[in-house]
């Protein structure tokens, strides 16, 4: 029988939650590296028992540890991201330059053939990308010299890249999301990267319609389907056809078009999920009620999902890694809260129970589906 | 041999004790004792000084023989009482909550 294990990172350690296949029965282990921080977790597609996390505190900065044994065993590997030549400047939050500066990594993602090869999406923005399993790290330097750069500015959570996504035809194409300059495209493996941000609409910038400085907050791909991209942006839910060539509003209906993850149905392409947050000085759900809303037509028409959340007196947020989805027959979905809940729905968003109801604040999910 | 006491957290990353011991060769300095100790536990560099330009971090204090030497120059010479292993050298992290 199949087995899901979700791997939840928090603001005070990280957590693996393992069930069979039905999904109602969980084991809860953990926390590893327990008072740190941990931003990301993630498995990699081709050896499942190869995980990545990257784990953060202020006091001692950054630590990347890796398991090749599923979780039940961890070592500290390469911890230097080192800006490639000089690391010049990017825009503070008063318009004034400000040195970049490495501040912690937000996001692993393992390449999907190779266990050795990963990639770290890193504050300040850049992307690195390690050959070795993670002992070393070298930053993929021609997307923060992008001549766009310097005007590059820093979201509420820092200038981050929080997003990664890999083309899986192995095309080389690569998407990041940074927070707030948009997202950048290659085609050639990293080499080089062009902002992809046409349609996107921002109040917050001098042009509303600029080339960058979108607050994009995550992208999601269907693995079939490369090039249609979904986007939870600081406001609007958007969606390209053209690999990120032009974005149109899919909002629709939802009560908010603010929120942070955006996930794809794994069987059904045109199923996504979205969870609306008030509006961005107010992080928690509209009206208290904790919602997921899925559309089944790719965006535009959303049914709110409230069977088994709270839908009274819910002041939590739902942050931008802590959504995910697995792979069996009746999708599960799964997101964990600020308030520390991590819900799961075996059923695609039509029912939901709650897993584990008071870890730390989380900060990610992923779930890898095992045989 | 000189005796280095480090923070919970780093004892856990470092899988040593609370008390960590290094041999030196040479005069006891901040840089020397960290140099020995990164040697021993890779695991801790980075975590302690800045990779890049080997200064402290920002959330963390250097303690011994009741004093602050934080802002020493780290090739100043350690107290003797460090030097020769009576004492311990304090790596301490700031009072901070969270």
């Amino acid at each position: 029988m199949s087995t899901v294990r979700a791997l939840v990172g928090t603001r005070k350690g990280a957590f693996l939650l393992t069930a069979d296949g039905a999904r109602r029965q969980w084991r809860v282990d953990g926390p590893h590296f327990a008072g740190w921080q941990v931003f990301h977790v993630k498995g990699s597609p081709a050896d499942p028992d190869r995980l990545y996390a990257a784990q953060h505190g202020d006091w001692f900065g950054q630590v990347v540890q890796r398991s090749d044994d599923g979780g039940r065993t961890w070592n500290a590997v390469g911890n230097e991201f080192k800006y490639e030549g000089e690391a010049g400047t990017h825009q503070w939050y008063d318009g004034t330059p400000h040195p970049w500066e490495f501040a912690r990594v937000w996001h692993l993602e393992p390449d999907p053939t190779d266990p050795d090869t990963v990639y770290a999406g890193v504050e300040d923005a850049a992307l690195f990308r390690s050959t070795d399993g993670g002992r070393s790290w070298q930053e993929l330097s021609a997307l923060r010299r992008h001549p766009t750069g310097p005007s590059w500015q820093p979201g509420a959570g820092g200038l981050c890249l929080h997003t990664v996504l890999l083309d899986p035809r192995g095309s080389g194409r690569i998407y990041t999301a940074i927070s707030a300059a948009g997202v950048f495209r290659s085609d050639d493996g990293g080499g080089t990267w062009r902002p992809v941000n046409r349609g996107l609409q921002s109040s917050g910038i001098p042009d509303a319609d600029a080339a960058v400085g979108h607050c994009v907050h995550r992208l999601a791909m269907h693995p079939a389907r490369p090039d249609v991209l979904f986007m939870q942006k600081h406001w609007d839910v958007m969606r390209s056809d053209d690999a990120g060539e032009s974005w149109r509003e899919i909002s629709g209906n939802l009560p908010s078009d603010f929120g942070f993850p955006i996930e794809v149905h794994p069987a059904e392409p045109e199923t996504i999920y979205v969870v609306p947050i008030k509006s961005d000085a107010e992080h928690y759900p509209p009206d208290g009620r904790l919602r997921v809303y899925r559309s089944r037509t790719g965006g535009g028409e959303w049914e709110a999902l409230t069977n088994g959340l709270p839908q009274e007196h819910c002041y939590v947020n739902v942050l931008r890694d802590a959504m995910a989805v697995d792979t069996l027959d009746a999708c599960g979905i799964y997101f964990g809260t600020t308030g520390g809940q991590v819900y799961v729905s075996p059923d695609a968003g039509d029912t939901w129970a709650c897993i584990v109801r008071d870890l730390p604040p989380v900060l990610s999910i992923e779930v890898q589906t095992l045989s | 041999m000189i005796r280095v006491m480090l923070p919970a957290p780093l004892c856990t990353l470092a899988r040593a004790g609370r008390e960590v011991r290094l041999e030196i060769a040479g005069r006891a300095t901040q840089r020397a004792v960290l140099d020995a100790l990164e040697a021993g536990y890779p695991m801790l560099r980075g975590t302690i000084r800045d990779h890049a330009t080997r200064r402290r971090r920002p959330f963390l204090r250097f303690f011994a023989c009741g004093q602050d030497l934080s802002h020493d120059p780290p090739d100043a010479p350690l107290p003797a009482a460090v030097a020769t292993g009576v004492e311990p050298f304090l790596i301490v992290g700031a009072l901070a909550g969270g």
